[in-house]
């Protein structure tokens, strides 16, 4: 869609160094595995809160059960974008109320995705509480939200776009900066 | 899977989709499903719009299917029933048609005893109109949720050998399902009596069969259509007991038949009738599943409607 590559902020050891050090995060602040649950906003946010629950299962001991979100239903902008979203199907196969969420996502922009999935989550079920974990924090925010756990802070500047490539769908694991 | 968006106003029939639109549909219900399986049964996709069942003929199963889908995407939704016999066509659904447009209201899902009823009221309304079915034409949804129902429990539509049986002339589930099924790929074969099978139908692409028997033999999914007792009184066959013998689907007769075929009908039914309540209630039969698909299909028909793109 015309977008020119400008520059690779990071590349395979830096994602996985930066979702390790978000795991430890995650373990620390909360003091162990405890009542922790990660949900990955679909569709990248899934294969990153995958990842990073297979990292606290490595550092932690212990599994924590992990979900898919899909925010379009909730989306405030249905029949604004170009174009129709396509429903993906939410995927969460444990009880969520009581329990710490780490919400995941691959880019925390405007913060409108984020308050989508607040609201579905919260139609799941009373969490003790939800964080958030990002692989990229571009700035650029429309709401009062920011993020517990972020892997990258990228200044960005609006005509460009953040690609955020997982080896589980595009075959590769990097993130580029590009020109719209 | 290429990407298409839906573009289409109104959902009248399938006759008028590409396999391409068919198979968006049931992609799209697809993910639908989970969201009745959640304890918070809504979602606020469709928050503000405005959705009318106006019915001029009886219906309780697809009025409730759209009215539980339409509520749980959060759209406002009223039901009126309109009594057919007070109302001449022409005349009155213009200002039926009128009224609703100054209402300001978003979706009209419509079932009318008239074929093409809800096509004459599309074209003078801007609210999409959904075809609840219409007369002997098209019951589009319960087409779409047949072959919802068959894809989820057979894999897929391309190939499959279905045969819809009872009384083809008058049902538009019959009609639905073969323009559908036929489009993607499925061999459909028509069974029932001489006087209720329309002359023509294969050119539709469809196999016909007088014989049980045959219809039943390789198939793999047997669509078995209401006897309307009402129908007696036309002739078109001797009697209602000389049907069940010939054409009534009872254990005996699924003797021949494939070990995981699944036998579905559209309700409401006549229970020794069409079939027997060992059949009807039997390991094979997906009856009640289609109903809980029903929700799911329409859920999908009213939210692609409701986000249209135009082309």
């Amino acid at each position: 869609m015309g977008l020119i590559e400008k520059a690779k902020i990071l590349d395979k050891t830096a994602m996985d160094k930066a979702l390790v050090r978000i795991a430890h995060e995650i373990l620390e602040k909360n003091k162990g595995i405890g009542d922790l649950a990660v949900i990955g906003i679909k569709n990248r946010g899934e294969y990153l809160a995958r990842r990073i629950a297979e990292h606290i299962k490595r550092i932690g001991g212990a599994g924590v059960p992990v979900g898919a979100l899909d925010i379009t239903l909730y989306r405030d902008d249905l029949t604004q974008v170009a174009e129709q979203p396509v429903v993906k199907g939410t995927d969460i196969e444990f009880d969520i109320s009581g329990k710490c969420v780490i919400l995941v996502d691959d880019v925390l922009f405007t913060g409108r995705t984020i308050r989508c999935a607040l609201s579905e989550l919260i139609d799941f079920g009373r969490p003790k509480n939800i964080q958030l974990a990002v692989l990229v924090d571009r700035g650029h925010r429309e709401l009062p939200i920011r993020a517990d756990y972020v892997g990258k802070n990228v200044p960005t500047s609006l005509d460009e776009a953040v690609e955020v490539k997982l080896e589980e769908v595009d075959k590769v694991d990097e993130v580029l900066i590009c020109q719209k | 899977m290429p990407k298409i968006n839906w573009t289409r106003k109104d959902l009248l029939g399938l006759e008028d989709l590409s396999k391409e639109e068919i198979e968006l549909i049931l992609d799209t219900a697809e993910n639908f499903k989970e969201v009745s399986e959640r304890e918070v049964k809504k979602v606020p996709a469709l928050r503000g719009k405005t959705v009318v069942n106006l019915f001029f003929e009886s219906s309780t199963r697809t009025k409730t299917s759209f009215e539980l889908a339409a509520k749980r995407l959060s759209a406002d939704v009223l039901s009126i029933a309109m009594q057919a016999s007070s109302l001449s066509k022409g005349e009155t659904f213009k200002d039926t048609a009128k009224n609703i447009e100054a209402m300001k209201i978003d979706i009209i899902i419509m079932r009318h005893a008239a074929s093409g009823a809800p096509h004459m009221l599309s074209k003078s309304v801007a609210a999409s109109v959904i075809n609840a079915g219409d007369g002997s034409h098209e019951h589009p949804t319960q087409g779409l949720l047949d072959m919802f129902t068959m894809r989820q429990k057979k894999g897929k539509i391309q190939g499959l050998k279905v045969s819809i049986v009872g009384d083809i002339t008058h049902s538009r589930v019959a009609r639905s399902n073969i323009w559908g099924l036929t489009k993607l790929g499925a061999h459909v074969t028509v069974c029932g009596p001489r006087t209720l099978i329309p002359a023509g139908i294969e050119k539709l692409g469809v196999r016909i069969t007088y014989n049980i028997h045959e219809a039943i033999k390789d198939a793999d999914v047997i669509n078995i259509l209401r006897i309307q007792n009402e129908r007696q009184q036309k002739g078109l066959f001797p009697s209602i007991r000389e049907y069940v013998n010939r054409f009534g689907i009872n254990r005996d007769v699924l003797k021949g038949a494939k070990k995981d075929l699944i036998i579905m009908h559209p309700g409401p039914i006549n229970r020794g009738v069409e079939l027997t309540p060992e059949v009807a209630d039997g390991p094979s039969s997906v009856i009640l599943e289609q109903v809980t698909n029903g929700i799911a299909v329409r859920m999908a028909a009213l939210y692609l409607i409701a986000g249209r793109r135009e082309q």
